[in-house]
Parts: structure tokens; C-alpha cells; sequence
């Protein structure tokens, strides 16, 4: 990176210097700045802005895909979807997924990353045979999980029939096919939590652990107690809302095992937009559950990156 | 010696590797129980009596069937093409605007990066009506294109390069320009070469977003021939194989086979990469 310029006197160098440091603006600045960031800038105004304005003047309309007219019908779309008994029955079984999932991940992640930090063998590959289903294809691995919770061929029943547990007709049965999914859920996004705890783990400073060591604290658990989840704190936290998100867009799943079945036991946010958006075609009703699912995702996110924010100042 | 503690004594030791083998063992289980059946002939699957290996083998059968059948190569074709299409757009969109934004000093750059982070906030399945509505009107329905349009421009991927082209001292920069490298030469030959941990990371966090996704496709394609595998394996359990398992899992197999072979291979970039879009 040695170039001509700085093997100018040292007088000359720094006016030269001076008018290119940054932030003083050169001329032709701009120029280029609109050719570098223009295309970028245009597309997403093209497919995230302008779609997140047409989404929600949808949401006023009565609009069905196919249909020329369109009448703006105010919040009528908003009454019938809390009047519907398929929304209220989906937004019900998201939250009841979410919380499911959300502290079976949290824990079980937790709970694997203090295992596998708490010793220096194998690390590297218990941290991978964890992580491993956060990445393998979901739309492939549903199948396998039906193969495996089939009521009558499946691993699960043949192994709780031989144990004396109860068996079931898990994703056909009302009462189980929630739990059944999240179980699905957790044992995709735990290894997901794990790193996440690993990372918050490895920032921990040393110091502290060698103050407790002083203070008496030199038990496992001890230090567990007074110094690895009180620091733990802040990313714990973190954790809980960036899974509460995953969990909250569930959607390959459902779409695969149950279809929102039986009844409705399954339905989820993001499969009845899906649904009635592109199955009934009823633009303006989906338009309507789009954009409470947007509420709820953007205040999480909102929280998260306050959360990371804080972090940042805790260091 | 690990950080949380000291030396673990034997007995401890023994108890961690035991914990962490059975639910290492819970985790892998799917995945073996997916590999055991696609080796099974149909009695065998149905049999409920368990066993691991196969009496008699039928992988040729049930792999044979999935190549077949279901047009598998055709499906992972597909999604190496999209795959490759979307994360070359992306960098060649992305990659100047980060520079922009990250070295540049021009009126309005807070607010241009302001409309990234409101991009950032956006769970992209909210966009599915209005970008379905475009892709109509522009004709782009059930194509590649239709695949590929809506995630040409990645919030994250600037995000991302934002950042890390802001650790690049702007010395760097300013030598550049004495060199006579203009801003795109920069960009190309300078600042992205420097950048490639976050290239890598920015890559696979694209690549298996968009090799597992089936939300948009569902939406985006009809045909069977433009259908990415994610879709493309959903479709052959919706269909007529809904039942033969022994089919499915050998379908389910080669779809995350290449994943899981270049994770094998590169463990700590894939944590890095996937899990960088959270630490926003």
C-alpha cells in the first residue's frame, strides 16, 4: 500500500493528507456515492419499503387476487380476523408453540453449552453433532420426523410401548400435535441457542472467576452460581428473544406435517397467511394478518437490538 | 484448562462425555433413523421390530426411485442455480453500497443506512403478497426469475460489509485513489478482497437461507422443473410417494447431503456464518 503521495515532504504530505481524511467532503463525492449505493438504494425501496406501504394499504382494501375492483373497507379486515375463529385458534397456537419452544431451547441450549465449556475434550465436536439440525434442511427432516412419530412404524411409539410410556397418533391428535411439533422446534434451534451461549461464555472475564477463586468459590457449582450465570445474564436475554422469533415464524413444519390439522389444533400465524392469502386468494384478509404478524416480529427485533445494544455498554 | 473451571476430575469428566453423548445421540437420531430407513425394502420399514441395518439391502431401490421418480437431480440443479444467482447479485449490489456507506461522506448517507436498518427489521415472509402482485405484473411468475428477484438486494449483506469495510483503516482507501484506482476498482480490488471473513460468512448464511427455503417457492413456481429441493422434496411427500418412506428418505438424504458434507468440512465458518444474522 506504499504509494507515490507519501514519499512527498512531510509539510506538502500533510495538506495532501488533509484533503483526502474523511470525512471532508471532495467533489465528485456524491457522484459516486449515487452510483455505488443508487442500485442497492432503488431495490430495496422496490422490495422491502414500497411492499411494506402496500401491504398495509391491502390491509384496508377487500381486495381478492383476480378481482379488478377493490373498495377500501377501513378496519373491517381487522374485525373479521379477531372475529374469525381460525385466527384466534392460530395466533393461540403460535403463542402456545412459542412458549414451548422458546425456554425448551433456552435451557436445553444453556444447559449444553456449560457441558461442553466446562471441560477442554471434544468440544469442537459435540458443539457440531448440536448444531447440526439447525442447518440440515427442515422441509427434509419434517418427513423424518413423521417417519419417526408414526402411531404405528415409528421409533417414538415402539419405544415408549417398551418402556410403559403412553403412545399416540401424535401429529393426528389434537391434544398432541402442538407439543409433538415444538419438540421439532426445540431440536432445531438448539444447537442454534448453544452457540449463542458459548459465545456469551467465552466473554466472561477470567478475572472473575479467579476473584471467586480467592473469595472460596472454587466448587463448580459455586462458580456457577456467583459468577457464570450472573454474567450470563445480559445473553441470556438476548437468546430468549432471538428464539422467540424463530420460533414465532414456524412455518415448514405445519406446512408439511399437519397443514393447520386437525381441526385447526396447528394452525399458525404464518401458515394461515399463507393460506388465505394464496390458497382462498383473499388478498385484503391476509393483508390483515400479515401486518399483525409484522407488529410482533418488528417489536421483538426492536427488543433485540436494544438487548445487543446493552451489551455493548456492559463491556 | 477450561474457563468456567479447573480440570475437571475423571469422574466429572466421565459424566460430561456421558451427558453429552446421549444428547449428542437425541440430536444425530433423525438423521440416522433417516439414513437406516433408505436403506430398508418396504417389509422391513413396516416391520416393528427394530433394527438399524438393513436384511436386505435396497438402497439402489430407494435412491434409484428418488432420482427417478421425483426428479431429485433436477430439484438440486435448481437450487444451485438460484443459490448461485442470488449471492452473486447480492454482493454485486450489496458490496458498493456498504463501501459507500462505511467510507464515503455525502448528504443523506444516515438516511440511506436508516432505510437498510428498517430493512433489517422486516421478516421477509411479510413482503410475500405485494412482491407475489409484482412478480405478476412484471410477468416474472413461475420462472427463475421469479425465484431469484426478490432477494437480489440483502439488508444484512450491506449491513454486514458496512461493518466490516468500516474496520478497514481509511489509509487503505486513500492510497487507493493516489494509485489511481477508481471507487468501483476500489471496491472490487480493495475493499472486498479484505473483507473475505465476512464474504464467507455473508455466503453460507445466503446459501443454506435460500437451499432450505419453502416458503417463497411455494409461492414463486408451479412447475416441477423450476422447484428448488427444499419444495421439490415437499412435493414428492404431498404426492403419490406419501407413504414409501423408503423413497422419501433417500430423497430427504440427497437434499441434505451437500449441506451437511460442506459443513462437515468447514464446522467453525458455518457456526460463524449462520449465526452472524442474529448479532445484527
Amino acid at each position: 500500500m506504499i504509494s507515490p503521495g507519501y514519499d512527498a515532504p512531510p509539510g506538502r504530505a500533510n495538506v495532501d493528507r488533509s484533503a483526502w481524511v474523511l470525512p471532508t467532503r471532495r467533489p465528485g463525492e456524491v457522484l459516486a456515492a449515487v452510483a455505488l449505493a443508487g442500485p442497492a438504494i432503488v431495490l430495496l425501496l422496490i422490495l422491502f419499503i414500497l411492499p411494506i406501504a402496500a401491504i398495509i394499504a391491502i390491509a384496508l382494501t377487500d381486495w381478492q387476487f383476480g378481482t379488478k375492483s377493490l373498495h377500501f373497507v377501513g378496519m373491517a379486515n381487522f374485525r373479521g380476523i379477531l372475529a374469525d375463529n381460525g385466527f384466534v385458534a392460530s395466533l393461540r397456537n403460535t403463542v402456545v408453540y412459542v412458549s414451548i419452544v422458546m425456554p425448551g431451547t433456552v435451557l436445553g441450549g444453556l444447559g449444553i453449552a456449560l457441558l461442553i465449556e466446562s471441560g477442554n475434550t471434544l468440544r469442537d465436536f459435540y458443539r457440531a453433532i448440536h448444531f447440526l439440525p439447525f442447518m440440515a434442511t427442515l422441509a427434509a427432516m419434517a418427513i423424518v420426523w413423521e417417519a419417526l412419530l408414526h402411531p404405528t412404524i415409528g421409533l417414538v411409539n415402539s419405544t415408549f410401548a417398551s418402556v410403559g410410556l403412553p403412545t399416540a397418533n401424535w401429529l393426528r391428535d389434537e391434544a398432541t400435535v402442538l407439543p409433538a411439533l415444538a419438540v421439532i422446534g426445540i431440536w432445531q434451534n438448539l444447537g442454534f441457542a448453544m452457540v449463542l451461549f458459548l459465545a456469551g461464555l467465552k466473554s466472561i472475564p477470567q478475572d472473575l472467576y479467579d476473584a471467586a477463586d480467592i473469595d472460596g468459590a472454587d466448587r463448580w457449582l459455586d462458580r456457577l452460581m456467583t459468577v457464570t450465570l450472573p454474567m450470563l445474564g445480559p445473553v441470556a436475554m438476548f437468546v430468549v428473544i432471538v428464539v422467540a422469533l424463530r420460533a414465532f415464524e414456524v412455518f415448514d413444519t405445519v406446512q408439511i406435517l399437519t397443514q393447520g390439522g386437525p381441526g385447526h389444533a396447528s394452525d399458525v400465524l404464518l401458515h394461515t397467511l399463507y393460506r388465505e392469502s394464496f390458497e382462498f386468494l383473499r388478498a385484503g384478509y391476509g393483508a390483515a394478518i400479515t401486518v399483525v404478524f409484522l407488529l410482533v416480529a418488528v417489536t421483538l427485533t426492536l427488543i433485540q437490538a436494544r438487548l445487543i445494544d446493552k451489551r455493548v455498554h456492559y463491556q | 484448562m477450561s474457563r468456567t473451571g479447573h480440570r475437571l476430575s475423571w469422574p466429572a469428566a466421565i459424566v460430561r462425555h456421558a451427558l453429552l453423548l446421549a444428547s449428542g445421540g437425541l440430536m444425530l437420531l433423525p438423521f440416522v433413523w433417516m439414513v437406516s430407513l433408505s436403506l430398508k425394502p418396504p417389509g422391513e420399514i413396516f416391520r416393528t421390530s427394530f433394527s438399524l441395518l438393513p436384511e436386505h439391502w435396497y438402497a439402489i431401490e430407494n435412491f434409484g426411485k428418488a432420482l427417478t421418480a421425483a426428479s431429485l437431480p433436477r430439484y438440486m440443479a435448481n437450487g444451485v442455480l438460484v443459490c448461485v444467482a442470488i449471492l452473486a447479485l447480492q454482493i454485486l449490489v450489496c458490496a458498493p453500497c456498504a463501501y459507500a456507506l462505511a467510507k464515503l461522506e455525502f448528504r443523506g448517507r444516515d438516511l440511506l443506512f436508516g432505510l437498510v436498518l428498517v430493512g433489517l427489521l422486516i421478516p421477509h415472509q411479510v413482503l410475500a403478497v405485494p412482491l407475489f402482485v409484482l412478480g405478476y405484473s412484471l410477468g416474472l411468475l413461475n420462472s427463475y426469475a421469479a425465484l431469484i428477484f426478490p432477494f437480489v438486494v440483502s439488508p444484512f449483506g450491506i449491513f454486514l460489509f458496512r461493518q466490516f469495510f468500516r474496520s478497514i483503516p481509511d489509509d487503505v482507501v486513500h492510497a487507493a485513489r493516489l494509485d489511481g484506482l477508481s471507487e468501483f476498482a476500489i471496491v472490487w480490488r480493495i475493499m472486498l478482497p479484505m473483507a473475505m471473513p465476512a464474504v464467507m460468512a455473508f455466503s453460507i448464511f445466503s446459501v443454506v437461507a435460500h437451499w432450505n427455503d419453502l416458503f417463497w417457492p411455494l409461492i414463486a413456481v408451479k412447475s416441477p422443473n423450476l422447484m428448488p429441493p427444499a419444495l421439490g422434496v415437499a412435493i414428492f411427500h404431498g404426492g403419490e410417494a406419501s407413504t414409501e418412506y423408503g423413497p422419501l428418505m433417500a430423497g430427504a438424504v440427497l437434499v441434505i447431503l451437500p449441506l451437511v458434507l460442506a459443513f462437515i468440512v468447514a464446522q467453525r465458518w458455518f457456526i460463524e456464518g449462520l449465526t452472524s444474522a442474529s448479532l445484527k
